[in-house]
């Protein structure tokens, strides 16, 4: 699949938006296809829960730059997780999911976070924790307070956000996007520095080495 | 239909719903299979307490001893029978509401962990489940299986399934042969998301094992079938699959593009709308000589009509009980241009989700070059008018007054015993609008059926006069036909209607079914040309 992967990336390199994968991760039920569902199509829908994982993508646009995302939610039940591990590869990003009026979710969430650290370098992908449901805050048992102090310990991006409310969904998604130009025009910058003569072409293409990895 | 099933009267309870049904058969017509043996239906002498382990043979059956435990014990234990031992300690079947339902669907482990109750909390259970585990080891003791228990107006079916149990408790007149055929399907839905192979390994590593863990979520689709069980059973109840009607040209069109759409490793290609079929491709080279049984197709169908498949592509690992219950596939689902048709394809590779979203973008654009998607949108569209996304037509389409609703089944589709199983029937209408009314039509469909196909005594005609409808049920070696008519027909008024129904049928097979598959049984070399460098496809 690196194949596929790398064409496509040359491809979206020239005439396209760039192109990032971003994986939804999280225990059942706290509202990782509800997310995806509001940030793509707008739309809120009490749904049966995932079977394995879905593949949703959105052109985004931030500042002058374009992006295009590539969105992996998978299945918050432990039987699917080994097929969804195939897809944590090549990510660029990531959205750990939790229900605020869930501890056990939140509890699940850092489980997750080690997780994708034993399967990343720190600093090859984005890591957002976001807590879903803000709707439900008459039965929160994980404070706003908790989260973020979590989150700047493991230097993670961090939002309350509620998918049913579609409140702050698409910002979350937007601050991840941010994050990812940054740190790809920092990358670029750094090969510009040690190469004299790079295109963006083989940027991406290092990129995937490193991610199939 | 096994050992008698419900022709059986064990209990004074069972006497009475077969007189309040109210048979009488029409020797007539058809008549050269039917029995001439005694008319009356209730003499049928067996019975089905319980019975040694492996079914259907009938005719060992009545020689059985009758296991006198379990029908003495179950009058206390069923959920119905007044001031029961169990209803203080077990909460929940103490409620009236829990205790009034019609069918109950139970699946616990060997150990007695309850794993999915259809209705009511799970845990609330354990105590009622505690006693199944001891009826079922109880008779498993004195070396035989525990089938069935009549106890008034109640069945109870138990089927043990390697580590698992399950347990039909069921005041729905509906045959014992038919409420295991129900705790198959439900078997085989679990095992669709675990393999029988995994279930079998968490067990023998750990008997006391929760598997309700591994089956989280899984018990809405569990409901979503039994539900469809009673509302609309046609699918289980013929062992057949629903096709979309559509024109043949254009169905003959989209099955050659689905297996001229190929990609590595893939095994089956579907296409389907609201759960029903509108055509499918196997891949020869994968399942080698092996016809997709339909009950594996059902599942499928089901698994994609979900709204679980709602949104973007999904991908998933999917297991097929009658083709291997032990393997997994990998599945590629997705809805093609934003319409709510939808794509399956299943395959091996289980990192093959980039090759099969390329092979969906094929068939997109095969669909569109065929002028497909209009034609298809259109069926959809019809879809948005009843509750459920299914494309459908009325039965006044037959244009024949006083039939109100139909099951048919062709069984003359050439080279049939390779073929796949399907049947066709209108949307249920007013009279049948409401749940109760479903319920019942259900009822009697499943009467008439479990009669026709009766070990015992098999019918091939049925006239059946009921409170307020007529049913006609006939099996010819050509069809198996079940229709619902006014109540005010008369005998001859019904053979009229039925007539106008078959020639309706004839007229519109090639729409309603799909009648000459791809040449699927010649032998590989004979159709190589259909597709030259990647096997050979066999349709269905």
């Amino acid at each position: 699949m690196a194949q596929a992967d790398s064409t496509l990336r040359l491809q979206t390199a020239r005439d396209q938006p760039s192109v990032f994968k971003l994986v939804l991760l999280g225990s059942g039920s706290v509202g990782k296809s509800s997310l995806a569902l509001r940030y793509v199509k707008g739309d809120f829908n009490s749904i049966l829960p995932t079977v394995g994982c879905a593949f949703l993508t959105k052109v985004v646009q931030v500042g002058e730059a374009a992006l295009k995302f590539e969105i992996w939610d998978t299945a918050g039940q432990e039987k699917y997780h080994s097929v969804c591990r195939l897809y944590f590869r090549g990510a660029n990003a990531a959205l750990l999911v939790y229900d605020i009026a869930s501890k056990d979710s939140f509890l699940r969430a850092q489980q997750w976070l080690g997780d994708l650290e034993s399967e990343f370098l720190p600093g090859d992908i984005v890591v957002m924790l976001l807590g879903n449901k803000t709707d439900l805050s008459d039965e929160r048992q994980v404070t706003f307070e908790e989260g973020k102090a979590f989150a700047e310990s493991k230097r993670l991006l961090f939002m309350e956000a509620s998918a049913k409310l579609n409140h702050q969904v698409s910002e979350a998604f937007s601050a991840v996007a941010r994050e990812l130009l940054q740190r790809q025009e920092e990358k670029v910058d750094q090969v510009q520095r040690t190469k004299s003569q790079v295109d963006l072409n083989e940027g991406s293409l290092r990129q995937v080495k490193c991610c199939a990895r | 239909m096994d050992a008698g099933g419900d022709t059986v009267a064990p209990a004074p309870g069972d006497v009475e719903d077969l007189e309040a049904t109210r048979f009488s058969r029409e020797d007539a017509g058809d008549g050269g299979g039917v029995p001439k043996g005694p008319p009356d239906l209730r003499d049928g002498g067996l019975q089905e307490t319980a019975s040694q382990g492996k079914e259907q043979s009938p005719g060992v059956l009545p020689s059985l001893p009758q296991a006198e435990a379990p029908s003495g014990t179950c009058e206390l234990w069923s959920p119905t029978a007044p001031a029961s031992g169990t209803a203080g300690q077990a909460g929940d079947p103490s409620d009236e509401d829990w205790r009034s339902q019609r069918k109950h669907v139970f699946v616990l482990s060997e150990a007695g962990k309850p794993i999915y109750s259809r209705y009511g909390s799970v845990e609330a259970l354990s105590a009622t489940m505690g006693v199944m585990t001891a009826l079922v080891s109880f008779v498993h003791s004195a070396g035989d299986a525990i089938r069935a228990i009549y106890a008034e107006d109640h069945k109870l079916v138990f089927l043990q399934q390697g580590p698992l149990l399950l347990v039909a408790v069921s005041r729905t007149p509906q045959s014992a042969a038919q409420l295991r055929g129900e705790l198959l399907a439900v078997h085989a839905q679990i095992v669709s998301t675990l393999t029988r192979a995994s279930v079998a390994r968490i067990f023998a590593h750990k008997q006391n094992y929760d598997l309700r863990r591994l089956l989280a979520g899984s018990e809405r689709t569990l409901d979503r079938l039994l539900d469809s069980v009673e509302r609309d059973p046609g699918v289980l109840l013929l062992g057949a699959v629903r096709c979309v009607p559509l024109a043949r040209p254009l169905r003959e069109a989209l099955g050659a593009l689905l297996r001229r759409c190929t990609a590595p490793g893939l095994a089956l290609s579907v296409l389907a709308v609201g759960g029903r079929l509108i055509t499918a491709a196997q891949e020869r080279t994968v399942l080698t000589e092996c016809r997709l049984d339909p009950a594996d197709l059902q599942l499928l169908l089901d698994w994609v009509g979900a709204p679980a498949f709602a949104a973007g592509e999904a991908w998933a690992p999917v297991c097929l009980p009658r083709f291997n219950p032990d393997g997994f596939f990998y599945a590629y689902v997705a809805r093609l241009d934003a319409m709510p048709v939808c794509l399956l394809l299943l395959g091996t590779d289980r990192e093959a989700f980039h090759a099969m979203a390329a092979c969906r973008r094929m068939v997109e654009n095969g669909m569109r070059t065929l002028g497909a998607t209009h034609d298809l949108a259109a069926i959809a569209g019809l879809s948005n008018a009843p509750s459920a996304s299914a494309p459908a037509y009325s039965v006044r389409a037959v244009g024949a007054p006083g039939l109100r609703h139909f099951l048919y089944k062709p069984l003359d589709i050439p080279d049939h015993h390779r073929q796949l199983p399907q049947f066709t029937s209108p949307e249920l209408e007013a009279p049948y609008s409401r749940e109760e009314e479903q319920y019942r039509l259900s009822d009697l469909y499943h009467c008439l059926h479990a009669r026709l196909h009766s070990t015992s005594r098999p019918l091939r005609l049925i006239y059946h006069v009921a409170e307020k409808e007529t049913l006609l049920a006939w099996v010819t070696s050509k069809f198996e036909l079940y229709t619902c008519l006014s109540p005010l027909v008369t005998k001859a008024g019904a053979i009229l209607v039925v007539t106008k129904l078959l020639r309706w049928v004839k007229k519109e097979e090639d729409r309603l079914f799909i009648r000459c598959p791809p040449k699927y049984s010649t032998p590989p070399a004979a159709s190589v040309d259909q597709a030259p460098h990647n096997g050979v496809f066999t349709g269905l």
